[in-house]
């Protein structure tokens, strides 16, 4: 583990809560994690998992009135939460900037996207309007934007969803941030320009040595770029550890259950299994472990505590850097039919 | 482009001849006998000078006829007979069976008046509206807010010539603070001309923008929802930008919309305004011409201008919606 200086983001005990009429939503619950320069920290849970919430608190864009968030996030050694606006200002878009799902509805419908670009450029830098659009035309080129510079003047609706996130990307990486959040930057597109973006996202990181949380409910999309995996599971973090570890031998049922249903990676093709059983409601978790319901080596725990306790997120002994939480002991095989009904 | 604009001129033109056709017809199918008042005028009204004067005046003949004869007129000059013989040049509005005055010679003279007190109190009610709702939308669910809402209802509750007329009493008459409200021609003196229709401005304004607040409102709150206001925060930008530079931009739209569809509305607060502050404009003469006896041809030529004004207003609004929006320029 890295410690938090020469982080260039530390989470420590993030926690993010939606009070509404029927109690609070426990989107994100006692998430930790650091991710050092140049490194890529892959964030894999299900949909409704708590990764946006997560995320959207990286760059302290949740609305106060909404969310209550507490923990710590230090980007590049400044803290986010609770700062005041204009601290958060100058850290959005300069030190930490966000790559978003759906890059049709990231990208105001009425400006052209050169302009869009240059903005986020001049928020941070006092340069003229025509510096800040040369520099957007750069940027555009250095994503991958064929003919840069006359397409700068197109609206987002006359450019593909592949180009339109190449914008959103160009945006992101302008004032060549210290941390980039990607939050599922390919879920929106098509499958045929999925790969080139990712192919994109590693090679402008690799580039520019920005630190990558890329965020994703597919194990697939982060298994070959990410440095370290950490699995989320009801808001809370479930498993940790070096991605090649991870993925190699998962330590605990969920994570073990996500490679099975996901391609090229746990099954064959013509044996994928999605996890049965769906999420937990945030708004009344279950007692215990978050995933006893679901999960088919709760009866195997001595004492039934997987429904009345929740397990500690402790390091795997023996294995550097990796973290789980799951009662059950390190040595019980996660085999092949083991999990699910 | 040139296709829509030609399109949409062509139903402009289709809409304001079908309203000419309307109040025409209404006019010499109802009641009332223009002839009747022109008759009285000249001494005691016998059942015989009674048909002579309608048959000079042209009554006599079929509505098609004189309608056939008015649109005429509109582009040669003609003689009309209103209790003795006018040339009435082209373009012909008929001839004042009141003041025998052309019609048309009347309306130019009055119609810098109205214009100048509809666009200038649409200018306050957008501004003030639109600040307002974009505010209140911001701080949505604070006091300030709830105060913005609460207010804008209270104020178009109250009738608009009550709202009016409470004004010129109070702050005119009573409090003495708008000297010489009234018309001076713009070319005259422009100072005369601001300071005689600040308070119709004002009244009209403030009338009207806390409807546009409400509408501003409730575009904006939406449109701050928007994926892309969340992109513009993350890069940085100052939540002035956020929601005047980006927000606004979108939420304008629609209210663009509605102020093209609520011409009518402004038309009529403006033809109160007009008869409450004592200005000579179109409107105050169309409402005289509404009083018995009526006077056809004002209200034929103040109904068209209308008709005119609602059109030519929602062209210019699907026009400008085109200038905002891009994807509809392009499609
Ligand atoms: N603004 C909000 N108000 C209330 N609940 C919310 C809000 N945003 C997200 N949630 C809830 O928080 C949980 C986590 O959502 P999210 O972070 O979007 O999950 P993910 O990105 O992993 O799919 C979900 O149950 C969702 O319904
Ligand atoms: S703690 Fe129990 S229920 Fe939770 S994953 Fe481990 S075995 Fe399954
Ligand atoms: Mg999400």
């Amino acid at each position: 583990m890295t410690s938090a200086a020469d982080a260039a983001l530390a989470v420590r005990d993030l926690t993010v809560r939606f009070p509404t009429d029927a109690g609070d939503v426990r989107a994100v619950t006692g998430l930790s994690f650091t991710v050092r320069p140049g490194q890529t920290l892959g964030v894999v849970g299900e949909s409704g998992s708590g990764k946006t919430a997560a995320a959207t608190a990286l760059l302290g864009l949740h609305d106060p009135r909404r969310a209550r968030v507490t923990g710590s996030v230090l980007v590049a050694g400044t803290e986010v939460v609770g700062a005041r606006e204009p601290v958060l200002r100058r850290l959005r878009g300069r030190s930490v900037a966000m790559v978003f799902q759906d890059p049709t509805s990231a990208l105001h419908p009425f400006y052209p996207v050169g302009r869009q670009v240059a903005e986020a450029y001049r928020a941070h830098h006092a340069v003229s309007r025509a510096d800040a659009a040369e520099r957007a035309v750069a940027m555009l080129d250095r994503v991958g934007i064929p003919a840069a510079r006359s397409r700068a003047g197109d609206h987002p609706h006359q450019l593909s969803g592949g180009m339109r996130q190449r914008v959103v990307i160009a945006m992101a990486l302008v004032n060549g941030p210290a941390v980039v959040v990607a939050d599922e930057p390919t879920t929106a597109l098509d499958v045929t320009v999925q790969a080139d973006v990712l192919d994109l996202l590693r090679e402008v990181q690799q580039e520019t040595g920005t630190a990558l949380v890329h965020v994703t409910h597919d194990l697939g999309v982060v298994a070959e770029t990410a440095d370290r995996l950490l699995v989320m599971y009801a808001g809370r973090a479930v498993e940790a550890g070096p991605a090649r570890d991870l993925l190699a031998r998962p330590r605990m049922p969920y994570t073990w259950g996500l490679l099975q249903s996901t391609p090229d990676l746990g099954a064959r093709e013509e044996r994928l299994r999605p996890v049965p059983g769906s999420p937990p409601s945030l708004l009344t978790p279950p007692d215990g472990c978050p995933f006893h319901p679901r999960c088919a080596f709760a009866e195997t725990v001595p004492g039934g505590r997987c429904g009345t306790d929740l397990p500690d997120l402790v390091p795997v002994s023996g294995e550097t850097g990796r973290l789980r939480r799951c009662h059950l002991p390190e040595d019980v095989p996660l085999g092949e039919g083991q999990v699910g009904p | 482009m040139a296709g829509f604009v030609a399109r949409r001129l062509t139903s402009a033109l289709l809409v304001v001849t079908l309203t000419s056709m309307f109040v025409f017809a209404l006019f010499f199918l109802g009641p009332g006998n223009p002839a009747g008042p022109v008759c009285e005028a000249q001494g005691r009204c016998t059942p015989e000078r009674l048909a002579a004067i309608e048959r000079q005046m042209g009554l006599d003949q079929s509505v098609v006829t004189q309608y056939a004869a008015f649109v005429r007129g509109l582009v040669v000059d003609r003689t009309v007979v209103v209790g003795g013989e006018h040339t009435c040049a082209a373009p012909c509005l008929g001839i004042s069976y009141g003041s025998r005055q052309e019609v048309t010679e009347e309306l130019a003279r009055r119609f810098p008046a109205t214009l100048s007190v509809a666009v200038g109190g649409a200018t306050i009610y957008l501004l003030v509206g639109v600040t307002t709702g974009s505010l209140a939308a911001r701080w949505r669910g604070t006091t300030a807010d709830r105060l913005l809402v609460g207010g804008s209802l209270l104020v178009s509750s109250v009738p608009y010539y009550l709202l009016a007329l409470l004004a010129w009493i109070v702050l005119a008459l009573q409090w003495g603070l708008f000297p010489g409200t009234g018309y001076t021609p713009l070319t005259e003196d422009p100072v005369a001309w601001a300071s005689g229709l600040l308070l119709p401005w004002l009244v009209l304004g403030v009338a009207g923008s806390t409807q546009y607040a409400r509408y501003t409102r409730g575009a904006m709150v939406e449109t701050l929802g928007e994926d892309y206001i969340t992109t513009a925060r993350a890069k940085g930008l100052s939540p002035r930008r956020v929601v005047f530079g980006h927000g606004l931009r979108a939420a304008i739209a629609p209210v663009l919309t509605i102020f093209g569809l609520d011409m009518a509305a402004l038309l009529a607060g403006t033809v109160f305004t007009e008869q409450i502050f004592g200005i000579d404009g179109v409107g105050s003469w169309a409402l005289e011409a509404v009083r018995a006896p009526q006077d056809f041809p004002v209200l034929h030529a103040t109904v068209l201008l209308g008709a005119v004004l609602v059109v030519v207003a929602n062209l210019v609004v699907d026009l400008a919606y085109g200038l905002v929006d891009p994807r509809v320029r392009t499609s």
